[in-house]
């Protein structure tokens, strides 16, 4: 009966997208509306292929296929983000690669760099937690994954958002909101996604066999309910039609101003902190083969996190229409959260205390540990960039742009790696990987291409925020803005070297990845019969 | 008073309270007496289930330490 009502619902929504790009306002929704079509009309083949078969979901087996998937989307999405990061580098560099006569303004930085942060941060950043997240919560509950295969839902559906969000990007559909460009259809449909995956994730809680949930639950269960809370409020909107893509926002002035920056710290706190917190606090101890150092510490950390991060958003509105007084209050939290980030960041460090040697020999716990290094370095240095004082100089420079690649290549990117190069083996049931000397060259292509990046946009955010204020004895403003960009041109080829670097880093990986599944023989002495999935 | 201002005041008066009171009493639980074997045990916990689940729900109180 189920299949039926499945078929049923998949044929409705591939017609109703059909008689929407048939309707459609603009080009974006079109392609959008074309590609729910051809979406809901392969899964309706796949259903109607499939239907009465017999699903089996043991429970005495993890679900490890959609883990699988998402170690190979995770791989994928980041090739493709990192690319896109290094065309968008070089553009700035060189304007002329914008090619805007032969590619009509479609492929300028404008377009491209949202396509970016979004493939990153959402594409890579986002699979790599929905795919950790599954592993975490099945190995830490002692329970296969509630739900059958609601989890595959996720995955594709997931994926599903990120095909229409870049899509649209490119052919104009943005509510221009930073990191919550997706226009209004994309939204509703990735609450739906996230519901799923919170579903998912606290079912499985629910039927666990371990009767402690373990702490890298807790963060994953934040970072899953905060980033839906973010998620709701900052795209309050309606749609001028439902055949656009355009909406209009609810909000307005500086009141939609702090709700965007609210939900983009806040991104920052839960999406891109806490539910990679939860990666540290599982993969960490299992690649150093020893308990996380202090358990005590790591829930002082969770609670300190989750309480203080929420109230941050402000500082990315000094000196605007936003009152003083909200604009202190995002500096004073910022500053205190110093404490919980780094209190954290010993804890993860300290996990290897008495296996330091490790690090010799293991360049996966090495990936880990400079990501953990990473992570202390950008939340020391982002509190500091909240204080008003110095903000009035970093603001609006490419010191803000370097801050967030120290993070998001250095903490984010490193600790993905590492676990990536956990999980494969794992997952495939391979003998280690294919070659750790790899490892190594990953390790330092990226190491190199990060302190590249970040050094070259702390001279050139320095200098620029240097050059806007600076003025004559009779109080004129020195610089044009354009003498700044000028300035910045060697700065800018070195941070796009950086990023070429790190582009190569992440293609060996690649490779080495792909090899450890194709090329390393089986795991030998397995325990356990593994049937195919 | 205006909705914004009974809000306002509620705010900064009860609510503050109430967080920082919650954020105090989750930080001293956590130094609750016992607590160091409780927080010793369930740090192993990702060492416990590394290939498949627990095959049945441990009884009440029972700790099961490995497959």
């Amino acid at each position: 009966m189920w299949d039926y009502i499945k078929l049923a619902v998949l044929a409705a929504i591939a017609v109703l997208a059909a008689i929407a790009a048939n309707y459609a306002h603009d080009l974006a929704y079109m392609v959008n509306a074309l590609t729910v079509m051809l979406a809901a009309a392969a899964t309706f083949v796949w259903a109607l292929r499939t239907a009465g078969d017999v699903r089996v979901h043991p429970e005495d087996e993890y679900n490890d296929g959609v883990v699988r998937a998402g170690a190979i989307a995770t791989t994928l999405w980041g090739v493709v983000g990192f690319l896109v990061g290094v065309i968008i580098a070089f553009q700035l560099a060189f304007p002329a690669l914008n090619l805007s006569d032969l590619t009509q303004g479609y492929l300028n930085f404008g377009k491209l760099r949202p396509l970016h942060t979004s493939a990153v941060i959402f594409a890579f950043g986002g699979n790599a937690l929905i795919m950790s997240t599954f592993y975490i919560v099945q190995r830490t509950t002692a329970a296969r994954l509630w739900g059958g295969n609601l989890a595959w839902f996720v995955f594709w559906g997931y994926q599903l958002v990120i095909v229409l969000a870049a899509t649209g990007y490119i052919l104009g559909a943005t509510q221009s909101k930073e990191y919550a460009e997706p226009e209004w259809y994309v939204d509703w449909w990735l609450t739906i996604v996230w519901v799923a995956f919170l579903v998912t994730f606290m079912g499985t809680l629910f039927k666990r066999k371990e009767p402690h949930i373990y702490v890298a639950n807790w963060f994953l269960l934040s970072f899953i309910v905060t980033v839906a809370m973010l998620h709701l409020v900052n795209n309050i909107s309606i749609p001028v039609s439902i055949f656009g893509s355009k909406s209009v926002q609810l909000f307005s002035g500086v009141q939609d101003a702090m709700t965007q920056w609210w939900y983009g710290h806040n991104a920052v706190g839960f999406f891109l902190t806490a539910g990679f917190l939860g990666m540290m606090y599982y993969f960490v101890p299992k690649q150093a083969e020893r308990p996380v150092y202090s358990y005590k510490l790591s829930i002082i950390h969770f609670w300190a996190l989750i309480f203080l991060y929420i109230w941050a958003g402000p500082h990315h509105l000094h000196y605007t229409a936003l009152p003083d007084w909200a604009a202190t209050l995002g500096m004073v939290f910022s500053v205190i959260l110093w404490m919980p980030s780094w209190g954290g960041a010993i804890n993860g460090l300290m996990t290897l205390s008495g296996a330091w040697d490790k690090l010799r020999t293991d360049p996966i716990l090495r990936m880990m540990v400079i990501s953990i290094g990473f992570y202390a370095m950008s939340t020391f240095e982002g509190p500091m960039m909240s204080i008003k004082a110095v903000n009035s100089l970093s603001h609006y420079t490419d010191w803000t742009i370097g801050h967030v690649h120290s993070g998001a290549l250095g903490w984010n990117g490193m600790i993905t790696f590492g676990v990536l190069y956990y999980l494969v083996p794992k997952l495939w049931k391979r003998d280690g990987l294919y070659s750790l000397s790899l490892v190594n060259w990953h390790f330092w292509l990226a190491t190199i291409g990060i302190v590249l990046y970040a050094a070259s946009m702390w001279v050139t955010g320095i200098m620029e925020g240097l050059m806007w204020r600076e003025v004559d004895a009779n109080g004129f403003l020195v610089n044009a803005f354009a003498d700044t960009v000028a300035a910045k041109f060697p700065m800018y080829v070195v941070r796009a070297l950086g990023g070429t670097l790190f582009l190569t880093g992440a293609l060996i990986m690649l490779y080495n990845l792909w090899a450890t599944v194709a090329k390393q023989p089986a795991r030998a002495g397995l325990g356990v019969a593994i049937p195919a999935e | 008073m205006d909705l914004y201002s009974i809000l306002r005041e509620f705010a900064d008066s009860w609510a503050l309270l109430a967080l920082f009171t919650v954020f105090i009493g989750v930080i001293l639980w956590a130094f609750r007496p016992g607590s160091r074997a409780v927080h010793e045990d369930v740090s192993q916990i990702p060492f416990r289930y590394e290939d498949r689940p627990a095959r049945a729900a441990p009884a009440a109180g029972v700790k099961e330490t490995g497959r």
